[in-house]
């Protein structure tokens, strides 16, 4: 059991992702400080962002907690952005961490110096709680 | 009866900005246009093609532009990939022509881009703040992650992986500018230098302003017919020699390889149909959305092996002169890119290939290759074309 800093906010200005009844487990648990990711119970096959099959035999996934820890695999520095809340944190850089689990996740590592965050280094999830049911993944140097 | 799918038409509505059209209007001027161009009465036409994506839901989507055309169709298709659509069209008109599921098609594309929304497409954000977004797009809707950024992704994999350098990037986007000075039509016209895309300002790291596409308004049309039918209109025949098309995936979480397309199965399909070789490809219509994506199609297409493109850039094949020359109508980079670009890669294919490329005409140019990229290297679509069949 991997569970990570959840940071309280108290009001939330970006978009957010829309629940429904596959996902809605996976924002849930990232509210409570945990990362999910799906294994299939079938062939094995692990797989983000969720879905309501494995995609590599249509079985049922099943829920995997991910350490929580990754390397980044690529990467790129935002330097311009139109929506408010964003521009506020220009410039940030948004990413694709690759878990140790295997999966590629997409994330963002606002307030991280943009000038230190180079492809391989070593990165570990924490949240913001967007909403009650809604935790964000995000990435910070470290693991 | 010889049903060999050809192009006979062709048609660009008004562009850079067009504040007199909406997007229905660019894809009626762009369809009028083809019709004279073909020579062709429009009654003749049976089959219809159209995207939509110019104007939102239900206002220039396949159905409703049927209507508004008065085009009674036996074969219609909306097939939607983003700017790669036009040659997944290709690949669908020239089977459907050889089947007889109709015999004369028309494609439309349109958009008001520039004149509607300005130029915040690249980095505007796709959603609103405190917005819930549906879909796998919500999982990066909290990130504040851009259109350009989506590419520069790809780029930065690049660049760590083989070592391709921003020059090396800029080379593409210098040599498409020369071929847009050619253009009268073309937004960006005044010549630019290496130094001027390192020097224009970054936008997602490592993408400069010089290395994303313009945005403009825009159309286009183009008419399919077989062979026989060709015979007796207005415009040589161009033909079709082969056409493939391929998804890796649409949202850009989900890209598997940030240094290859799905160009890499498409391609080998295109060209074994077409019976040419890459040495026989004299033009190069790519999708340069940003100058990374032309790099990446290159490479995937098999014109250079994988992590070889920067390089080959800088020694100038793609430029005019060049082994190959790349995007002759100037490209969205400094011509036209109202935001499904795909459309326009064939139809400056068909001008080379009849030799009406003015200026910008490359010498005996046989055999042209469209690429569309849609989505964020997401979905590739190649189109081969010849002016001799296959």
């Amino acid at each position: 059991m991997s569970v990570h800093e959840v940071i309280e906010v108290e009001e939330w200005a970006k978009p957010l992702p829309g629940l429904d009844n596959v996902n809605e487990e996976y924002w849930k648990a990232a509210r409570e400080g945990r990362l999910l990711i799906q294994e299939c119970p079938q062939c094995g096959h692990r797989q983000w962002y969720p879905r309501a099959l494995c995609t590599a035999c249509a079985a049922d996934p099943e829920w995997l907690e991910a350490s929580g820890r990754g390397t980044i695999h690529t990467f790129t520095v935002i330097r311009q952005q139109g929506i408010p809340a964003f521009k506020a944190e220009l410039p940030y850089a948004v990413v694709m961490v690759e878990l140790e689990e295997g999966p590629r996740v997409f994330g963002s590592m606002p307030g991280v110096d943009v000038d230190a965050i180079e492809i391989g280094m070593p990165v570990e999830v924490y949240f913001v709680a967007a909403a009650d049911d809604t935790g964000v993944p995000y990435w910070r140097p470290g693991g | 009866m010889d049903r060999t799918p050809v192009i006979v038409g062709i048609g660009l509505s008004d562009y850079p900005k067009a504040p007199h059209l909406n997007g229905v209007q660019h894809h009626v001027l762009a369809a009028r246009r083809a019709i004279a161009d073909a020579g062709i009465e429009k009654s003749e036409i049976d089959g219809y093609v159209n995207a939509g994506g110019g104007g939102g839901m239900m206002v220039d989507d396949a159905v409703t532009m049927a209507e508004y055309l008065g085009i009674r169709h036996k074969y219609i298709d909306g097939t939607m990939t983003g700017g790669s659509s036009f040659e997944f069209h290709v690949q669908h008109l020239a089977a459907a022509i050889r089947d007889g599921l109709c015999d004369t098609a028309l494609v439309t594309y349109g958009s008001d881009q520039l004149t509607r929304m300005g130029r915040s497409l690249g980095t505007g954000g796709m959603h609103r703040g405190q917005q819930r977004v549906a879909g796998p797009s919500g999982y990066e809707a909290p990130y504040g992650n851009s259109l350009v950024g989506s590419y520069a992704l790809h780029a930065k994999r690049h660049m760590h992986e083989f070592g391709t350098t921003s020059e090396q990037l800029a080379e593409i986007a210098v040599g498409v500018r020369e071929f847009a000075s050619l253009n009268p039509n073309a937004i960006y016209r005044d010549p630019i230098t290496v130094d001027d895309v390192l020097a224009s300002r970054m936008i997602a790291d490592p993408l400069h302003l010089l290395d994303c596409c313009a945005i403009t308004d825009g159309g286009g049309a183009f008419i399919m017919t077989t062979a026989e039918r060709a015979k007796d209109l207005a415009q040589p025949p161009v033909y079709v020699l082969g056409a493939a098309g391929g998804q890796t995936h649409w949202n850009v979480s989900q890209q598997t390889d940030f240094t290859s397309s799905a160009g890499a199965q498409a391609g080998p399909i295109a060209f074994e149909r077409a019976g040419v070789t890459h040495d026989d490809v004299d033009l190069l219509m790519f999708y340069d959305s940003f100058t990374i994506t032309c790099l990446i199609l290159l490479e995937s297409l098999g014109f250079v092996p994988k992590g070889e493109g920067g390089p080959f850039v800088a020694e100038g094949h793609l430029k005019r002169g060049g082994k190959w020359p790349l995007n002759t109508d100037g490209g969205g980079l400094s011509s036209c890119h109202p935001g499904m670009r795909g459309i326009f890669l064939i139809l400056e294919a068909v001008r080379q290939l009849r030799g009406q490329g003015g200026e910008a005409q490359v010498p005996d140019c046989e055999v042209a290759i469209a690429a569309g990229s849609g989505g964020w290297l997401s979905c590739i679509g190649v189109a081969i074309l010849g002016r001799e069949r296959a």
